[in-house]
């Protein structure tokens, strides 16, 4: 085997100085021409008759990394086998490393929000690519200028590839602190695992304890199961109670409660005025009976932990933005943009429908909410589209009210769409007219423009109206 | 290199030809036909002067069971096989007995082993539907990858040396990894007669750069397959079995 000093050259790469490394593998910064990136070489220590998973891991990673793409992932370079030096060649990211943030915590709870908005989207981003990270913890995260980025996929789980890891492997995998209960039981599939983890690092950033310490037994991690950890205010009552009902969200044990998807997540911590806090928490009394009564009563582990998210997933997005134009009262159009968003909700029970509506403005800058007359447009605005979705009949945490002031009605739904990662748009089309079709419809726009489906809705009426002779 | 496998065509003219085009269509670099051509099916004259001509132009074919047993008359075959070879025997002529009946049993190409049943013993036709079956097969031969069709069912066994071997089931149409570390055996799905539920003929695409290889799905028109097998007074399942993929 060919010697790893700096200096060396391996399959091209020059190694030039050797990182801080974990115990599976060497991490190198590395030169190589051909890639216009930094580079770091991962090269795993595989001694005969060493430990078997560092191998598997090894192979995992690989297999995983080189089909990820988009900025919240390093990106792959090359990879070299058994036969000479086995490693892994990717970009090197610059950035804080989260263990940095949680070494220094508690952090500031917009801080915390700011923070795991990032993760939850980079979490999105993976899972939409049909990976789940199976070690998501602060040493596996890089806060880089271009968001966060995940590191190591040594444990992840590609959904539609083998999980050679997992079928040689009958222990649980993962870091004790941040393992979700059902990974504890064995299960390698679920995106919801990653949620967990991001509720632990939540909890950490927040409160600066680990929600469950770090259990070294498997008894000692399955306490996770049926012991809550201690909700984080009270453990500091400045946490805002908002975010305490999303990380409590994040680690609930049985999945139909947790959020199914990462994008729930990213859009309650960037709308606090959303989440729904219950009116009252369980007092931390009652507990400890909780847990004894669970004692005896020793159902299936496996039915404390729920069915995987990923049923629910495939059914329908989980975020619907309907944009509904109440310029003028609640017409025909509004109602069948209505109908329509009604159809797209009932394909999944945990959707989520964000309800748009823009007050235009003539000019940048000029906000009519800051005077008298102008704040009572806005609430009138508010009381139509709450009006408006009232039909529906959806509670208050599936639902959500914006009354969006701008220049360019097509401009805010679109920026708003992107910002909360929604997975369809629900916007009205109206007939073509001379200055519409001079301008571009905002449907057109918004269509041209989104990076997710969008329904267009329009009236077959009005194509009837426009050949009456005016 | 590209290689295309085709396993189990049984007779399927319409099958066979749709699976080639996609095949063409593909630019794939070699053909191999992993055995039974006939059997089953309506049509052994087309396939098999069709494939003598594919070997003409370098293709790798090596023999099946049915293969076999078209060739030489003999059957330990299950009810429908055996009446259906024998309907065979009639309507071959003796320069396809012969074509048949000279196909190796299995061809070594590089790092890949090409068999139709099973590595183990290979005129014992042995059906790899386990783990234990794979490894057996996989502890017969030291090639690091071995392909095989037989079951009809597509299936990936991953060997890693000293534990035995993972069991995936590749999905349609989507590349299923070969791993650097391990040694590989592949179960192709049938052209002619696939088991797996699915009607559409399957084919598996090797990528050797890339270290990929795919369960591809070719739609055709088994419905006229059908009708070919009832006009012909083959027994009736043998069509009926073409609708469900089973």
């Amino acid at each position: 085997m060919q010697k790893v000093e700096a200096g060396a050259s391996i399959d091209g790469f020059e190694l030039v100085e050797r990182l801080q490394s974990g115990r599976m593998a060497a991490l190198w910064r590395a030169r190589n021409p051909k890639f216009d990136f930094p580079l770091l070489l991962k090269i795993p220590f595989l001694d005969p008759g060493g430990d078997v998973s560092v191998i598997l891991g090894f192979e995992a990673e690989e297999l995983i990394l080189k089909r990820l793409s988009g900025p919240h992932v390093p990106r792959f370079a090359a990879s070299g086998g058994l036969a000479k030096v086995p490693y892994i060649a990717m970009e090197f990211v610059a950035g804080v490393g989260l263990a940095e943030l949680t070494n220094r915590a508690p952090q500031p709870p917009d801080e915390v929000a700011r923070i795991g908005a990032e993760i939850a989207k980079a979490l999105a981003a993976l899972h939409r690519q049909k990976v789940v990270h199976l070690d998501l913890k602060p040493e596996n995260i890089i806060l880089a200028e271009r968001g966060a980025v995940l590191l190591d996929f040594g444990l992840a789980r590609h959904a539609e590839l083998p999980d050679l890891l997992g079928e040689e492997s009958s222990v649980p995998m993962g870091t004790a602190a941040y393992m979700s209960p059902e990974q504890v039981l064995g299960e390698r599939s679920d995106p919801a695992s990653d949620v967990f983890a991001l509720g632990c690092i939540l909890y950490q950033l927040a409160t600066g304890e680990e929600p469950f310490g770090r259990p070294a037994t498997f008894a000692g991690m399955k306490r996770r199961l049926y012991h809550a950890p201690k909700p984080p205010r009270d453990i500091d009552t400045a946490i805002p109670r908002w975010l305490e009902a999303v990380i409590l969200r994040c680690m609930e044990v049985d999945r139909s409660k947790r959020y199914a998807e990462a994008t729930h997540v990213l859009s309650d911590l960037r709308n606090p005025d959303q989440v729904v806090v219950a009116r009252k928490r369980a007092p931390s009394n009652e507990r400890p009976w909780v847990a004894i009564r669970n004692l005896f009563r020793r159902t299936d582990e496996r039915s404390l932990v729920g069915k995987p998210a990923s049923s629910t997933v495939r059914a329908g997005p989980p975020i619907v933005l309907a944009a509904v134009d109440l310029a003028n009262g609640s017409d025909a159009l509004a109602g069948e943009v209505l109908n329509e968003t009604a159809r797209i909700l009932a394909a999944r029970a945990d959707s989520w429908l964000a309800c748009v509506t823009v007050l235009k403005t003539e000019i940048v800058g000029n906000t009519p909410s800051v005077d008298e007359s102008g704040r009572l447009v806005y609430l009138q605005r508010l009381v139509a589209l709450k009006d408006w979705a009232r039909p529906l009949h959806l509670p208050e945490d599936r639902i959500s009210y914006h009354v969006l002031e701008a220049v360019s009605p097509a401009d805010a739904i679109l920026n708003y769409a992107e910002h909360n990662d929604v997975g369809h748009i629900v916007v009205g089309a109206r007939s073509s007219s001379a200055i519409r079709r001079h301008l571009g419809s905002v449907s057109t726009k918004v269509v041209a423009r989104a990076l997710c489906s969008v329904s267009v809705v329009r009236l077959k009426a009005i194509e009837e109206q426009r050949r009456l002779p005016s | 290199m590209r290689i295309a496998i085709l396993s189990d065509i049984h007779a399927n003219r319409e099958a066979f030809d749709a699976v080639l085009e996609v095949v063409e269509k593909q630019a794939a670099d070699q053909l191999v036909l992993l055995g039974d051509l006939v059997g089953y099916g309506p049509d052994p004259v087309y396939v098999v002067e069709k494939a003598a001509d594919l070997v003409e132009a370098g293709a790798l074919c090596i023999m099946g069971n049915h293969d076999e047993a078209a060739a030489s008359g003999r059957s330990g075959m299950t009810e429908n096989a055996r009446i259906a070879i024998e309907w065979t025997r009639e309507r071959l002529a003796r320069v396809h007995l012969d074509f048949l009946g000279k196909l190796p049993l299995s061809l070594r190409s590089e790092d890949r082993l090409y068999v139709h049943a099973s590595a183990e013993r290979w005129k014992k036709w042995a059906y790899i539907r386990d783990v234990d079956a794979a490894q057996r097969s996989l502890s017969s031969s030291d090639a690091r990858f071995i392909f095989c069709g037989h079951t009809h069912i597509p299936a990936i066994y991953y060997a890693l040396p000293g534990s035995r071997p993972v069991h995936f089931q590749p999905l349609s149409n989507v590349a299923a990894p070969l791993s650097k570390l391990r040694r590989h055996l592949v179960i192709v799905g049938a052209v002619g007669q696939p088991r797996d539920g699915n009607p559409a003929a399957c084919f598996a695409l090797l990528d050797t750069e890339r270290r990929e290889v795919t369960m591809v799905r070719v739609p055709y028109d088994h419905e006229e397959t059908a009708r070919k097998i009832r006009a012909s007074g083959l027994p009736g399942w043998l069509g009926m079995r073409l609708k469900i993929g089973r």
